[in-house]
């Protein structure tokens, strides 16, 4: 058949088509269970490393069943809701996105790191060239941070994606989210910068959008959560 | 398998005479995003040495049946459907390379080496050369990423696979890390010098002036 017959070019790309589409979700549905597996163990992974644990994939699963003893969602008044405690990948806490559209309350994480309980907060922002997220890990007061892990898609090796190095990381251990009775939040500034009233952190530099974006999430991601930190701080005193 | 003069030409040539950046001056745009640090030029390289030499290999086959009028539709379909079928299987087995290529999942596809390569020689020639060819031009693209990538990371960061090289003695002295070269303009500088050293070395690349 002459190869530059309509008919024929219009056959071929129409076979090619479904032979790509078939072969491409054959492919994912094959795959599809050992992927989910990888992304819940690299979530796993994140809510350690913001409790300052490093675990390789064979030890993710152990170490957070290990530590983790409770995970629930709350409202935006911060008052647990009932029935959606659970620690599988499978329960509400787990398989909660931030950011989409059905969400029916934030995951709270209760982890036990030897004497200390901590509360583990997700959190969801934007930088430069796509989202960027993390987990606060928060002591028991509602304010003194415990841990943190960054994570991002598309931000600038060597700048904007410095947020998840421990260098980075490092330096929110120990700073508060409330002060003087009210939520503040940490800052994200310019390194040689300081703010005066709230507790902060140099920025990455060159990765200045980014470091804006973490400054954001960290008042409105974690500011959804206001009302449950303010509340664990309340029976602190 | 013997390489008989012809396939080693085929394979070699990209190496240095026909290198895809510095000769076809091909490829630039991920040669520049990626080589901010080492360890990502690496696995770009890698990434476009496997895809380039089996999208070579089955445009190639595909050859004699392709009608000319959607040729590059045809290309551009077996290289998206490669990249997202490696990208897929590298999901569920090392879900840790997947992380850092996903970021370079679509410049693989937009890559000028690769189309350059499927139309110039995979539609002209066997399954097997064309595959070579796709390694060769693969890891002639490679090494120009490595270079790049080792200069930028080492003088930019002071660190090289993220492992710090350049010892605190040094820092302490009043060094600082050269800021510029994490940025891309100083990848498109190293790539310039690259060329004239390599220029400098092959007096058959150099134009003729009266």
């Amino acid at each position: 058949m002459n190869r530059e017959n309509s008919g024929y070019t219009i056959i071929y790309a129409a076979v090619m088509v479904i032979i790509v589409a078939l072969g491409l979700s054959f492919t994912h549905q094959v795959l599809n269970d050992k992927q989910t597996a990888n992304v819940n163990i690299d979530k796993m992974q994140q809510i350690l490393r913001s409790l300052n644990i490093d675990a390789s994939t064979d030890e993710a699963q152990a170490q957070y069943d290990a530590l983790v003893k409770n995970a629930y969602l709350v409202d935006n008044k911060g008052t647990k809701i009932e029935g959606t405690e659970g620690t599988t990948p499978n329960d509400p806490a787990f398989s909660t996105e931030l950011g989409s559209d059905d969400l029916q309350g934030l995951p709270v994480y209760e982890a036990q790191v030897g004497e200390t309980k901590v509360y583990v907060l997700p959190m969801r922002g934007a930088g430069l060239w796509g989202p960027i997220w993390g987990y606060l890990a928060v002591e028991a007061d509602g304010s003194t941070v415990y841990g943190s892990e960054f994570g991002h898609a598309s931000e600038t090796p060597g700048l904007g994606a410095e947020i998840v190095e421990p260098a980075f990381r490092s330096q929110f251990s120990g700073k508060e989210l409330i002060k003087e009775n009210e939520f503040r939040s940490i800052a994200v500034v310019k390194p040689g910068q300081s703010v005066a009233s709230r507790d902060y952190v140099d920025g990455i530099s060159g990765g200045t959008i980014t470091s804006k974006g973490v400054d954001a999430m960290l008042l409105n991601s974690i500011g959804d959560y206001e009302k449950f930190l303010m509340n664990l701080h309340a029976a602190q005193q | 398998m013997a390489l008989s003069s012809k396939t080693k030409a085929v394979l070699l040539g990209p190496l240095s005479k026909n290198n895809p950046i510095i000769v076809q001056v091909l490829g630039i745009c991920s040669a520049l995003a990626v080589t901010s640090k080492l360890e990502p030029s690496l696995v770009m390289a890698i990434a476009v040495t496997i895809v380039t030499a089996f999208a070579n290999m089955i445009i190639s086959l595909l050859r004699k049946s392709i009608p000319n009028r959607i040729r590059i539709i045809v290309q551009l379909v077996v290289v998206a459907s490669l990249v997202t079928i490696v990208s897929e299987i590298l999901k569920a087995y090392s879900y840790d390379v997947n992380k850092q290529l996903s970021v370079f999942v679509g410049l693989i596809v937009t890559n000028c080496i690769l189309m350059g390569r499927l139309e110039a020689f995979a539609l002209g020639n066997g399954p097997w050369p064309s595959f070579l060819d796709g390694i060769g031009n693969g890891l002639g693209y490679g090494w120009i990423l490595v270079v790049v990538g080792f200069f930028r990371e080492l003088l930019g960061s002071g660190t090289l696979m993220n492992f710090q090289v350049i010892p605190d003695a040094l820092y302490e002295m009043g060094y600082e890390n050269n800021g510029l070269m994490v940025l891309a303009p100083m990848a498109l500088l190293l790539v310039g010098c690259i060329i004239w050293i390599h220029r400098a070395n092959n007096k058959e690349l150099q134009e003729e002036t009266n």
